[in-house]
């Protein structure tokens, strides 16, 4: 089980008290009726699912109940970094530890 | 020429019978031949299938044994069929709920049944019936819906009381008092398990029998392509290929190495768990399935109780899970099967599961001339292996799809024309 950090809350708390919400920055288009059906396939259903560092989203859902961002490496299931809804996505680099 | 008897049945590969497994064991079992050949990756193929498990050495079978195509190279980062053919639960059904996924499944079905005697190699094939447990009243409309179209489009599947079910798996507790009481099940006959190992073993020996040359701890690190962005080759580990077809069957890597050619999928990848018990004496003489609280078990010939669990919440590829996966479906097996509460589970693992939106597999043509895919059998791709291996053969080798494979394209997410097993299946398929 992950131990995530909660940004909002400032606690680690164990994975079951968190929803996963897929990944972070897929940004609805602003006007669907003007898309082509390929943008908004991209939209709804394809995703980058990289091997190594992926944002990703998460719901505090039996805590604070807010949403927040991470970063975390999919080979070591190791979270890089935190971070809150709407803040961009930190710079790999700046992030290793 | 050595390979010349390798093809005729002589010399190294021996072909298994009754006489041979004697013979071989009065000689103490010491000199039966390699059952494939280890070679090293030539220059050039006319098609690459990327992922040697059990649907992409299906696939090379198929393409040498119906389409003639016999200067092919299946190729794997590890060993073959040390992924997900090595990892799953080995249950073969075809009850599923979409015309488009009965017939592929379907497919698959009439090729199990005469599987170890087309490979001349034993898959272990056991029709024992797969029952699916009904614990609620929304379980019972989903199992009755999928008879009745299953019986429609030709396929058994039957409904069973609590009582019948019972008396088909004694082994089961039908007791009202539990958290998630068995209200009634679907039951396939004809569905039941395979040996995992030996269907990458025999589809490999039968494919190398054809001259496919299968090449392990050979990863694919690139794939090139030429000015008009057609495939031309792939950089390995072992160095460039030069080939103008690709057939990717990476399962829970496929995302990566799609990514290698520029294509976006729509795939997550998830951990999926599985366990073994101790081996026992022969307890449970059919598979049982409960999507509801997410379990699933059989005992194989080795004795062992073979269970299912679910995947993590998360995309990973970690070839692991959490704990408390395991644990949930180890909660809900106790109860469905007190007999087996004192057991010790031996072995736990994970595999990582490509999954699509809609649950259902992406067999065809990508946006990139010359590169093929077959990905997106999720949490079950196991039971489809021959079936998958023989539409995508001739994906790869006509350039075009298999009418049982055309509806399973990639640009169905364009069109919005979704085989939608995800509602219809739940979640475990």
């Amino acid at each position: 089980m992950l131990l995530i950090h909660c940004p909002y809350c400032d606690a680690a708390r164990p994975e079951l008290e968190f929803r996963y919400g897929g990944e972070a920055h897929v940004a609805r288009p602003a006007d669907p009726a003007t898309v082509s059906d390929e943008a908004w396939a991209q939209y709804l259903y394809f995703r980058a699912n990289p091997r190594g560092l992926h944002a990703e989203r998460w719901r505090h859902i039996h805590g604070c109940g807010r949403f927040f961002n991470a970063l975390r490496d999919t080979v070591s299931d190791r979270f890089v970094a935190v971070y809150e809804a709407g803040a961009p996505r930190p710079d790999a680099a700046e992030t290793k530890r | 020429m050595a390979h010349a008897a390798h093809r005729s049945g002589e010399g190294p590969s021996l072909k298994f019978s009754a006489l041979s497994v004697f013979f071989q064991g009065l000689r103490g079992n010491r000199d039966w031949p390699a059952q494939w050949r280890s070679p090293a990756p030539k220059s050039a193929y006319d098609a690459i299938i990327v992922g040697a498990g059990g649907h992409g050495l299906a696939t090379a079978y198929y393409m040498a044994k119906e389409h003639g195509m016999r200067n092919i190279a299946v190729l794997d980062k590890g060993w073959l069929g040390g992924g997900n053919t090595g990892r799953n639960t080995t249950i073969v059904r075809s009850n599923y709920l979409w015309e488009e996924s009965a017939r592929i499944y379907e497919h698959a079905m009439r090729l199990w049944q005469d599987l170890s005697h087309e490979l001349n190699y034993n898959v272990m094939y056991s029709p024992r019936g797969v029952m699916m447990l009904a614990h609620n009243h929304h379980d019972v409309q989903v199992f009755k819906r999928h008879v009745h179209a299953n019986r429609l489009a030709g396929i058994d599947n039957e409904w069973l009381t609590a009582e019948e079910a019972k008396a088909f798996c004694p082994l089961l507790n039908i007791g009202r008092d539990i958290r998630y009481p068995v209200i009634g099940a679907a039951l396939q006959r004809r569905g039941g398990t395979a040996r995992h190992d030996a269907v990458a073993w025999g589809y490999a020996r039968g494919a190398d029998r054809y001259g496919v040359d299968i090449i392990e701890n050979c990863e694919v690190v690139g794939i090139r392509r030429d000015a008009g962005g057609a495939v031309a080759g792939v950089e390995t580990t072992r160095g460039f290929i030069a080939t103008r077809r690709i057939g990717v069957v990476a399962a829970g890597h496929t995302s990566v190495v799609m990514a290698m050619a520029g294509v976006r999928m729509p795939l997550e990848s998830y951990p999926l768990q599985a366990l073994v018990s101790e081996p026992v004496k022969p307890m449970l003489n059919c598979v049982v399935m409960s999507n509801t609280v997410h379990a699933y078990m059989s005992q194989s010939d080795k004795g062992e109780l073979v269970i299912g669990a679910g995947t993590d919440a998360y995309t990973s590829y970690s070839q692991t899970g959490g704990l408390h996966i395991t644990l949930q479906t180890l909660d809900a097996i106790c109860e469905l099967f007190p007999a087996v509460r004192r057991m010790r589970m031996l072995r736990n693992w994970g595999g990582i599961v490509d999954v699509t939106p809609d649950r259902s597999p992406i067999i065809g043509k990508t946006p990139t001339p010359g590169l093929f895919v077959n990905c997106g059998w999720g949490t079950g791709g196991f039971k489809a292996t021959p079936g998958s291996g023989h539409v995508f053969a001739h994906t790869v080798a006509t350039g075009e799809p298999h009418p049982i494979a055309a509806p399973f394209t990639l640009d169905r997410f364009r069109t919005g024309r979704l085989i939608d097993e995800a509602a219809a299946a739940a979640v475990a398929h």
